[in-house]
């Protein structure tokens, strides 16, 4: 179901096509009736260019290379984020939080694909090359064919997985800024960039409500629970700043009315993180912000050792079938 | 609560009906007298399901970080998911019949409870995700179809939402499968290799033949199965060979042909001894996949202790903010897949 009535830009990416552009022509096939469409094809799984029937011309007045990258940068935070999430399917503490955990990933992965492929749409020339006649789309050319310092995460998304305590805790400190930063992209010019933000604002509400109840769980839970989540904080509050630094990119397209300047959502995500922070009985950590390198962070594509072993794994069988069909 | 004791004439009158029950095809439902052996067969069968799902999270997982594309990695993420959640509605049916899901967990992790063997083979590429999908997948739709009707009313209404959703994991397998082999040389090869290594192991999941399977005739006197293990194997061979000639690949065996005569394919004996041996404990991965189990449980036992405390302290201070909290802060969400779709 989209998320809006028929006068704005919607975006399906929950009930899709599943399956309908699978050609076999073979009319005996056994399986013939077997790859049809189907409502209840999973979430986020379509077959089709995810922004298929969507306008994407680039507003005017607006710089198509600058939205490309802008749109890079958020699609390689949602996933980075998603990517290291999903390492704990399998491994939560019970069913219902490996199955939350799981729901959260898969939002992050399908805002991810779309802000990707409008990366692509925008400045075809940000896409990197395959040989010729590789089907691989450019949603996957821009995920897995790239290098680490081509990147454009905050390093709070890709820093490796802790207990429990720092998953929820991370996903408190990602979601409250995203959210602030996604109510604001509502009302991007860039219709595209509109649609992906009304739909992303629902996931993460949600998000950030979990990993809150969680917080306040473990706050209030067992002595132990407590140590964990300020433990938690404490690790990973010096990447709270780099969240609302504003890059240059980020700074024209703000101006130009279809990006948000995040350091114009500093005060509000904090106060946020405060409530949360007073209802658990705990305090804001108090440590400094992670230094970059010659002034270079996560949007200059200046990362953590951490981010490249990351794309090792998950690009490794893209890149084995650079000509590959999935 | 039921009791061991037979014989007495109450006992007798409350056998005659449970046969009755059976006898009508009806369902025999929680709070229905049954016999205590019926009880612990249906613990053992729901218990060995449910902890199969959730096993059978890691094969797959294994290879979510590595999908070779965005929408592979969102459908391989989801199938997961759903498996958690299956597992989740199986261990619910256990609770009705007095068992707790701490209580099962402990058990598979004390390796007193099995899970389905199949698991306890390695996922060597990307590719297995597919033959999962289409193998295994479908070799437990036919094992659980006819669990849709088990005489256990629990069991087999969680039986019919978890075919409804097996079957479309299957089909994305097989279309992942399609797709590859559309796709280059190396592909089709690895499609190929992948379906070598998983051939047997399914026909295994049968479990053993029938003249080998102890706990069969009971089971199907009860109604808990009704199916045969020689009668599934042979209806999942018939119908996966016309499949793999769709799908353009061939299964390792030199005795596998069309039986006019039988009106069924003829197929070699599985090698019963791995089976045997994956079935005691000495399988590719049976000590991985329990020792990532325990890992998991053990490290989540904090958090488990933590939402109790939270919820006894929240209902203990009854402060009008904690309240509401408590009881879903320790259990956030159970959203399948499905559901997170509408």
């Amino acid at each position: 179901m989209t998320a809006h009535d028929t006068n704005e830009p919607s975006i399906n990416i929950d009930h899709d096509e599943a399956g309908a552009n699978i050609e076999h022509g073979e009319s005996e096939n056994a399986y013939s009736g077997l790859l049809v469409n189907d409502a209840s094809w999973a979430f986020g799984t379509d077959f089709e260019d995810p922004l298929a029937g969507v306008d994407t011309t680039v507003p005017e007045g607006v710089d198509s290379r600058e939205l490309g990258v802008y749109c890079q940068m958020l699609g390689d935070d949602a996933l980075i984020f998603s990517q290291r999430i999903s390492e704990w399917c399998s491994n939560a503490p019970d069913l219902e939080e490996d199955i939350a955990l799981a729901n959260i990933a898969l939002d992050l992965l399908g805002q991810s694909r779309l802000l990707l492929a409008r990366t692509a749409a925008a400045d075809p020339s940000l896409v990197p090359q395959l040989p010729e006649g590789s089907p691989v789309p450019d949603e996957d050319r821009l995920a897995f064919f790239r290098e680490d310092l081509q990147f454009r995460n905050v390093r709070l998304a890709e820093v490796p997985n802790g207990d429990f305590a720092e998953a929820v805790a991370k996903i408190l400190m990602y979601s409250t800024w995203r959210l602030a930063i996604f109510e604001r992209l509502q009302s991007s010019r860039d219709s595209v960039l509109s649609a992906i933000a009304v739909k992303g604002v629902k996931e993460m509400s949600y998000h950030r409500d979990f990993a809150g109840r969680w917080v306040l769980t473990l706050a209030r839970g067992t002595e132990e629970s407590k140590a964990r989540l300020l433990s938690a904080l404490d690790g990973l509050w010096p990447l709270w700043d780099e969240l609302f630094e504003t890059h240059p990119i980020e700074a024209s397209v703000a101006a130009a009315g279809i990006g948000v300047d995040p350091a114009e959502v500093a005060d509000e995500a904090g106060v946020i993180l405060d409530q949360v922070f007073a209802a658990a009985g705990i305090d804001r950590p108090e440590r400094g912000a992670l230094a970059g390198v010659r002034g270079q962070k996560g949007r200059d594509g200046l990362h953590t050792e951490a981010l490249s072993k990351m794309l090792a794994d998950m690009q490794v069988v893209a890149r084995q079938y650079p000509e590959g069909q999935w | 609560m039921t009791t061991e004791v037979t014989g007495t004439p109450d006992e007798t009158h409350l056998e005659a009906q449970f046969a009755d029950t059976i006898g009508r095809k009806d369902r025999i439902e929680p709070r229905d007298w049954m016999p205590e052996k019926y009880r612990k067969t249906l613990v053992r069968q729901v218990a060995q399901h449910a902890h199969s799902e959730i096993i059978g999270m890691q094969p797959e997982g294994n290879w979510i970080s590595r999908a070779p594309s965005l929408r592979r990695k969102a459908i391989l993420l989801a199938k997961v998911q759903d498996e958690a959640g299956h597992g989740l509605y199986l261990y619910s049916a256990a609770e009705t019949l007095g068992a707790t899901r701490d209580e099962l967990t402990e058990k598979l992790i004390a390796g007193k409870q099995k899970y389905s063997s199949i698991f306890n083979y390695p996922t060597l590429s990307y590719t297995d995700v597919g033959t999962i999908g289409w193998l295994v997948d479908g070799a437990a739709i036919c094992n659980q179809v006819p669990l849709c009707r088990t005489s256990f009313g629990p069991y087999g209404r969680a039986m019919i939402r978890i075919c409804k959703e097996e079957s479309f994991h299957q089909r994305q397998g097989y279309e992942l499968l399609m797709t590859m082999m559309r796709g280059t040389d190396e592909q089709r090869a690895s499609v190929q290799e992948s379906v070598n290594r998983f051939w047997w192991p399914s026909l295994m999941m049968f479990g053993p033949p029938d003249d080998d399977s102890p706990n069969t005739e009971q089971s199907m006197e009860w109604g808990i199965k009704t199916h045969t293990n020689d009668e599934l194997r042979q209806k999942f061979v018939d119908m996966s060979v016309p499949q793999a000639e769709a799908l353009g690949v061939t299964f390792p065996d030199e005795g596998l042909k069309w039986n006019e005569e039988r009106g069924h394919y003829d197929f070699s004996t599985p090698d019963w001894d791995e089976f045997w041996a994956v079935v005691k404990g000495n399988g590719p991965c049976n000590d991985q996949r329990v020792n990532h189990r325990k890992r998991a449980w053990d490290e989540g036992a904090w958090v488990r202790e933590a939402a109790l405390a939270f919820a006894e302290n929240s209902a203990a201070d009854s402060a009008p903010t904690d309240s509401p909290e408590a009881s879903s802060a320790a259990a956030p969400t159970n959203t399948t897949a499905e559901e997170a779709a509408k």
